[in-house]
């Protein structure tokens, strides 16, 4: 099939940039759309222009590195899935596909579709984990988990912190991942010592790298690749308003 | 003392925080919803005759400074939330500096994503509303009536109010925009307060849209039943 690609191109972290159309034919519905690029960028260079810049990894859906707003929707039109694993016979001979970076202050934008995700990275040194004892692994099932909250907790932690949630919603809000990352140690019998604590650093990051302020629009669990649910930002709003209220 | 000041900081910290400042919001708009379904229950007395209305008003003005204790308490309440709004509003914008080229929208409604604009109309009739019909400023002519036994008559205030068009009008449009506010913050405001549970899901749901659509519904029913001549002034 034959594509018309409107794509974000800037140079750099502080150049202007500006949207480029580039024609893709021969695409074949069978291909990701990142092979769809692929072969973009194979021309490009063979033309011996700039190929376009984009953050990819793993390609199976797991390592949350992909991340493109298509036509308005990150991640692309099929629910639940990364860019990695969206499929071309989703579009339709002769579209008009606009592929831009994520946009939110916290994010900026490194080159054409990249950007900066450094953010998440620290929300989560501020207190995404669990503080354990060096030595010797603790023997399995030493400490019992009941079994509805280890699931919820590995609903939470199916969380790839790719960014989505922020790119989606029209404050830039972070909230569906600090959530996530939040309940899926705060569902768990480790997680407790520190849940307090937790919560406070994480979302004083949050607010601190300059995300949004969540008005549950729910954008990020429409677009989230791993279905992450609404109700995991509601215990965190619980939780913080629970430990900034406590006695210290 | 010296012991509170830590707890203190922290409150003050947790207040000003993203979420905080969401709760603050939540919990005076849930304050100024009660309000709202307070004062409509109270007008719709409207229908029941103007002994009925003016005695239930003589009642509240009687109320002396018990009344300004309430007006005052609403007062903070707006001051609150709006003040709250703003900074929401402002970190919104702050946060999001550069509109995507394809603009896109998956499950966001009209109404949560207007909610600064219709809250500032409303606010932009509620002062007119006072004015209208609290302090009498806008239209002395059907403010300063007095029923036979010598209470204000705001029964025939509101009906010769009402049943000029322009004025019906403004009441229409400003109550249908409450009801657009309400029917995403009543169930928003449950979200931010942190309800989970799964027999308390409709709060976070159907609440709002319910009873935003019942707050619209009775509240047009008393400008559009003088306009239509459905309730009129006293033989
Ligand atoms: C009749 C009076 C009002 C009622 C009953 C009301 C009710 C509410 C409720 C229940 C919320 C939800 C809070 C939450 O999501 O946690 C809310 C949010 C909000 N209100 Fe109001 N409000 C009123 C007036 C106003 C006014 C006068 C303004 C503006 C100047 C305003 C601006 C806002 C804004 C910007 C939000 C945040 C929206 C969001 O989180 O998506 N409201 N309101
Ligand atoms: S490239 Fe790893 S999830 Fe898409």
């Amino acid at each position: 099939m034959e594509l018309t690609l409107h794509v974000w191109r800037q140079d750099g972290p502080d150049s202007p940039g500006r949207m480029e159309i580039y024609k893709a034919d021969d695409v074949s519905s069978d291909m990701s759309f990142l092979e769809m690029l692929d072969v973009v960028n194979e021309r490009l260079l063979e033309e011996g222009k700039e190929p376009i810049a984009f953050d990819h990894d793993c390609r199976e859906g797991i390592c949350g590195t992909c991340s493109l707003m298509i036509n308005g929707v990150a991640h692309g039109p099929e629910e639940g899935t990364t860019v990695c694993q969206l499929h071309m016979r989703k579009f339709k001979d002769g579209d008009s596909i606009y592929i831009e970076p994520w946009r939110a202050r916290a994010f900026p934008i490194l080159r054409d579709l990249v950007v900066d995700r450094g953010a998440f990275d620290r929300i989560i040194e501020a207190g995404g984990y669990v503080s354990v004892a060096t030595g010797n692994a603790p023997d399995a099932n030493t400490i019992p988990v009941n079994r509805d909250e280890s699931e919820m907790a590995m609903d939470a932690a199916a969380c790839i912190g790719c960014g989505a949630c922020v790119a989606s919603c029209p404050n830039g809000s972070a909230m569906l991942f600090v959530a996530a990352k939040v309940a899926h140690l705060g569902h768990l019998p480790q997680g407790q010592p520190e849940r307090q604590k937790r919560v406070l650093a994480m979302v004083e990051q949050m607010d601190k790298e300059g995300f949004g302020y969540c008005t549950n629009h729910y954008e990020c669990e429409a677009v989230c690749p791993k279905e992450i649910p609404r109700k995991f930002i509601a215990e965190m709003n619980r939780d913080y308003l629970k430990a900034g209220m406590a006695a210290e | 003392m010296a012991a509170r000041k830590p707890r203190m900081n922290r409150l003050a910290r947790t207040l000003q925080s993203s979420i905080g400042s969401k709760f603050l919001m939540s919990v005076t708009g849930i304050l100024l919803l009660l309000f709202v379904i307070a004062h409509m229950l109270g007008n719709l007395q409207v229908f029941a005759g103007p002994d009925q209305l003016n005695a239930y008003a003589a009642k509240l003005q009687s109320l002396g400074p018990l009344l300004w204790v309430v007006r005052l308490g609403l007062l903070a309440i707006f001051v609150v939330h709006i003040g709250a709004a703003i900074r929401v509003t402002n970190s919104n914008r702050a946060a999001r500096p550069v509109a995507y080229v394809y603009p896109g929208s998956v499950q966001s409604t009209f109404a949560g994503r207007t909610m600064m604009m219709s809250g500032l109309i409303v606010l932009a009739f509620l002062i007119y509303h006072v004015l209208h019909f609290t302090v009498g400023t806008t239209n002395p002519d059907h403010f300063h009536l007095v029923d036979e036994t010598g209470r204000h008559d705001v029964y025939s205030m509101v009906v010769m109010g009402f049943s000029q068009w322009p004025i019906a009008l403004v009441y229409v449009v400003a109550n249908i925009l409450v009801g657009v506010h309400i029917s995403h913050g009543a169930s928003s405001a449950f979200q931010t307060l942190g309800v989970t549970h799964p027999r308390l899901a409709f709060l976070k749901q159907g609440f709002g849209p319910g009873i935003a659509t019942l707050i619209v519904v009775g509240n047009l029913s008393m400008p559009l039943a003088c306009l239509f001549g459905l309730v009129q002034l006293p033989a």
